[in-house]
């Protein structure tokens, strides 16, 4: 059977088309694309974290402790709702790597006496685990030795609590524990710097003198167990043995850093994909208002012909269908392909022992879905029309458009405004809602750009604040235990190079407000500690004063708790007491949280003398190698914090990837603008195109002509700038409160140069439109179009 | 010379169109009874404005009347709802517009297939085609046919679902006198070969010497109404 007249129709439409179709499949594309690379990756990264987590039974609960004997694990074992348990040593080393000056950090992690895990079950790549009953040996991760080019049977030193081991490498593993590995103080992965040392019970037990103990607890619970309960649980039996309080998998580290780009994902998801399917049904809505106007003969003739209204409305809803469907495509190419992208981009920081399975086949579906529901909703008002259109009316030309006099009109004729203009003015004013929706398309473009291009300044601003604002030192020695104060500070004196010395003291507590709780460490400093610093909220330096606590501004939000109100204490370690401290004003910090005391008035809350856990240093420069080498033999230094190279890492990690998000985002802004200015001027030009000839007929020069063309674009795209800020601060602020975690906070910093970047680059991309339009006034037939019956 | 045959294929009674424009009423038309016989070729003549148009659009199911009855046969059109209307001009009304109105994405054959796919007896588009003499130019498109064609092609389109009424509205309006007479013998032939009944408005008086039967309009109401004893064939005919 051939192809129906009413489908050929359709199709050679489309093609006559092509140009505003393709300009809305773009826009439709994009919001394709970004949904299935927002949505589709966090199914993905759900998924694939899920399967990991249960085939390698990656534990619930975890909880750590000063110092536990191994015979509570039965009562541990028996509580209510507990499955498995698993008791290790873990501990810091600070590690000696073959043709590295700077220490590198070691995190041990013991196996148990059977030699396999029972929970948190490591992958072994290459080689084997270390033999349970061996000397000496141990299986990295998997970064940390491809980025140190280890390979079974390598060797490296490492200084364990004290005393240098030479350890051999037997295997190459991964684990569900581990999957982001980011050492102590570090922004980002350093994985030649920080390795994860798994290591037979009994060495890493003599090594930190827990023989017959442990200090680690990984905890599997019973299906439907609540995990408050086991926690609560475990902490009352842990509590003589120094526990800083159990948690569960949303305070484990390399899980909590997965969950917060979750969290971002599935933001970006609710957020922007349903701005394109807006613009797009925008758009459809435009084109197809217009073609139902020219086509009203033709939609009469087929009513005549006795082609019902909804075969007609139907046509015409094919039509908007067939553009989605292009759009879809070409959205399902980008977003495979930008998927591709992204699973790159996670491999970089995400370890998985099998592939982040690419976009789940579903998300492709319901992108498609939603993108033809775009387009239908936009065809409707169009459609329904062309269907109520009675048939005698639309045989008849359509009366032309009513101009009214406005309250303008007195202010044009003050301001001497030229006929042409006036022409643009009252466009713009006779169709308001086109005009209005116009202008949104391109504040929302503008928005996209503003919304996008903050996080840069957002990022310096994190930057100074984190490297030049507070912490100035160039190296933190984290020391392996609480260490009185003046041997610990002249010990570092004497490094070789160090130009100034401070301690810090941090203290693990639960801050309790009503029903509110949160653990962090407190820090204490002397007053007048230059290097390692606090700042207020206006990015001033401030010092805790004696008696008061300061907390960090999110610190402050999760407790519910402003300056002057009084917060309890609960200190986790030590005698365990409890105290009500007041909180004596707010701090900003953008990584981790903070509660910060003066120092000598959290020992004499403690009821200690004056002691350090981490030494700031200054070094100078020219004697780094020989610091660094002295370091690596001291005994109580666990950690060596490089901040010089944290700001490096991570400063690299950042550059690569603004090439690429700003290149998205500019090709986003793009389409949005483009579709929108194309079609606005496409269809300026079909219903003008007999006053502009007429124009042209009369003596108008085409420049002259093209002013009104152009005018309108113009004067949109100008009206349309400050709603675009508006929209995309609205949008910054979105999502910076959704990228917020209990890791860091992305502050919404917003510079009058995004603004200025975002609106020139929108301006002139529609200028540059409807500058491609404009070009067809040159070949409009000047007879031809006086005779076009309208 | 067919007979007549006195089977009337349209009757109105009393039929008023009044437009409501906002600010004034329109009477389009004040009370029209007539009635068109089946086989015959009608002529509605009169000048612009003096309603003959909307009695064409109101037969064709295309408008409504404000008052007053039609009946297609037995079938009262007053009483159709849309979907009802709809109907009837699919299955029995052939229209033929002073701009041809072909889509102009759509060859001449495919403009005659829109018909075709939805009639439930239509003839092929070809042999439609080679009834109005355009057999030789069916894969073209309207921009690349001459007006006398387009319009032939219009007709072409009208009478493939073989419908039992042909309305044309001005259907030389656009054209030269030559072309139009082109034009009116297709349409005569049509009536005489098949026997469609075919009513045509004008307001060009040297058409009404073709007609079997004449109506002269004028201010919404039929002045003068008569048949024609002697019709003139459409070459006899110029202006």
């Amino acid at each position: 059977m051939p192809m129906p007249a009413l489908w050929k129709k359709l199709v050679r439409d489309l093609a006559r088309l092509w140009a505003q179709a393709t300009a809305i499949a773009l826009v439709l594309a994009a919001g394709i694309a970004i949904l299935l690379t927002t949505f589709g990756m966090f199914r993905a990264l759900d998924a694939t974290r899920a399967a990991y987590y249960e085939r390698n039974r990656f534990a619930d609960v975890f909880a750590s402790v000063r110092r536990a004997p191994m015979s509570i694990i039965p009562e541990i074992e028996g509580l209510d709702g507990v499955l498995a348990v698993e008791a290790r040593v873990a501990g810091l080393a600070t590690l000696d790597l073959p043709g590295r000056k700077r220490p590198a950090i070691g995190r041990i992690v013991s196996l148990p006496p059977g030699g396999t895990p029972r929970l948190n079950v490591p992958v072994v790549r290459a080689g084997r685990l270390p033999d349970p009953s061996g000397r000496d040996e141990v299986a990295v991760n998997s970064r940390f030795a491809d980025a140190n080019g280890f390979r079974p049977g390598d060797r490296f030193t490492a200084n364990l609590n004290g005393r240098k081991r030479e350890l051999l490498i037997t295997g190459i593993v991964l684990s569900p524990e581990f999957i982001y590995a980011i050492g102590p103080g570090m922004l980002m992965p350093d994985n030649a710097g920080y390795g994860i040392l798994w290591m037979p019970h009994r060495e890493a037990a003599a090594a930190f003198d827990l023989s017959g103990a442990f200090n680690d607890l990984s905890v599997q619970l019973a299906t439907g167990a609540n995990p408050q309960d086991v926690i609560a649980a475990l902490d009352r039996l842990l509590a003589p043995y120094g526990a800083t309080g159990a948690h569960d998998r949303s305070r484990q580290l390399s899980n909590s850093f997965i969950e917060a780009e979750l969290t971002q994902l599935k933001g970006s998801s609710m957020l922007l994909p349903p701005i394109f399917f807006a613009i797009a049904a925008f758009l459809v809505n435009m084109v197809m208002a217009r073609l139902v106007t020219l086509e009203r003969p033709q939609i009469g003739l087929l009513k005549a012909i006795g082609y019902t209204n909804r075969e007609i409305a139907l046509h015409y809803l094919m039509l908007a269908i067939l553009v989605a469907v292009v759009g879809i495509i070409i959205g399902w190419a980008a977003g495979t392909w930008l998927a591709r992208g992204l699973t790159r981009l996670y491999a970089q920081f995400f370890t998985f022992p099998f592939l982040i399975y690419a976009v789940p086949a579903g998300t492709y579906v319901v992108a498609a879905v939603l993108a033809v529901a775009a387009a239908a909703a936009g065809a409707l008002r169009a459609t329904l029309q062309a269907a109520r259109l009675p048939p005698a009316v639309a045989m008849a030309p359509p009366a032309p458009p009513r101009f009214r006099r406005t309250l303008l009109e007195p202010v044009f004729r003050r301001l001497h405004v030229s006929q042409p203009m006036r022409m643009v003015l009252r466009g713009i004013l006779r169709w308001p809602i086109r005009s209005t929706l116009t202008m949104l398309g391109y504040a929302l473009a503008v928005a996209v750009l503003v919304a996008t291009r903050f996080f840069y300044d957002s990022l310096d601003l994190l930057l100074d604040a984190t490297f030049y604002q507070t912490n100035r030192q160039d190296v933190t020695l984290v020391l392996a235990d609480a260490l009185p104060e003046t041997a610990a500070l002249a010990e570092a004196q004497r490094l070789p190079g160090v130009l100034a010395v401070e301690g810090t003291r941090s203290t693990p507590v639960e801050l309790v407000s009503g029903n509110r709780a949160k653990r962090l460490g407190i820090e204490a400093r002397r007053p007048g500690a230059t290097l390692s610093r606090v700042l207020d909220r206006d990015g001033r330096p401030v010092t805790p004063p004696k008696g008061g606590l300061l907390l960090t501004e999110r610190v402050a939000r999760q407790l519910g708790v402003g300056a002057g109100d009084t917060v309890e204490v609960r200190f986790l370690s030590g005698r365990r007491e409890v105290h009500l401290v007041t909180v004596s004003g707010i701090s900003r910090q953008f990584i981790g949280l903070g509660a910060f005391m003066d120092f000598d008035a959290l020992h004499r809350v403690l009821r200690e003398g004056a002691r350090v856990t981490a030494l700031h240093v200054s070094v100078d420069n020219r004697a780094l190698d020989a610091f660094y080498r002295a370091v690596k033999d001291m005994p109580k230094v666990t950690a060596v914090l490089s901040l010089r190279e944290s700001l490096r890492t991570f400063r690299d990690t950042i550059r690569k990837n603004v090439v690429i998000m700003n290149t998205v985002n500019l090709v986003i802004a793009f389409l949005i603008t483009f579709g929108v200015a194309y079609n606005q001027a496409r269809i300026q030009l079909s219903e003008r195109s007999r006053e502009l000839a007429s124009l042209r007929i009369l003596g108008f020069t085409r420049a002259e002509v093209s002013t009104i063309l152009v005018g309108e674009t113009l004067i949109l795209v100008l009206v349309a700038q400050p709603f675009g800020w508006l929209i995309g601060s609205a949008i910054a602020e979105a999502l910076a409160r959704n990228s917020e975690s209990d890791l860091y906070t992305i502050p919404a910093v917003l510079e009058p140069h995004t603004f200025a970047f975002a609106s020139l680059v929108v301006i002139l991309l529609a200028i540059f439109t409807v500058a491609i339009v404009r070009r067809r006034l040159d070949r409009l037939d000047l007879v031809t179009a006086m005779k076009t019956r309208e | 010379m067919r007979d007549v045959g006195p089977d009337p294929v349209f009757t109105t009674q009393d039929l008023r169109k009044v437009y409501d424009t906002g600010t004034r009423k329109v009477v389009a038309l004040d009370g029209v009874d007539l009635k068109v016989y089946a086989a015959e070729f009608t002529v509605l003549l009169g000048p612009s404005g003096s309603g003959k148009s909307t009695l064409l659009n109101i037969l064709g199911g295309l408008d409504r009347p404000t008052s007053g009855r039609v009946l297609f046969r037995d079938l009262d059109l007053t009483a159709l709802d849309d979907r009802g209307l709809t109907e009837y001009r699919r299955r029995h009304v052939g229209f033929v517009f002073q701009f041809y109105n072909l889509v102009p994405s759509l060859t001449a054959r495919e403009n005659v297939q829109l018909v075709t796919d939805v009639s439930p007896d239509p003839m092929p588009a070809d042999e439609a085609l080679e009834l109005v003499g355009l057999g030789e130019r069916m894969d073209h498109f309207p921009a690349e046919l001459s007006g006398g064609e387009q319009q032939r092609v219009a007709i072409a389109r009208a009478i493939a679902k073989r419908p039992e009424v042909l309305l044309c509205d001005e259907p030389t309006g656009a054209l030269d006198s030559h072309t139009g007479v082109q034009v009116l013998s297709v349409l005569d032939s049509i009536n005489a070969r098949l026997g469609t009944t075919t009513v045509v408005i004008t307001h060009n008086a040297a058409i009404e010497r073709m007609a079997h039967r004449v109506f002269h309009f004028s201010d919404g109401k039929v002045r003068e109404s008569y048949t024609n004893p002697n019709r003139a064939r459409p070459e006899e005919i110029s202006w």
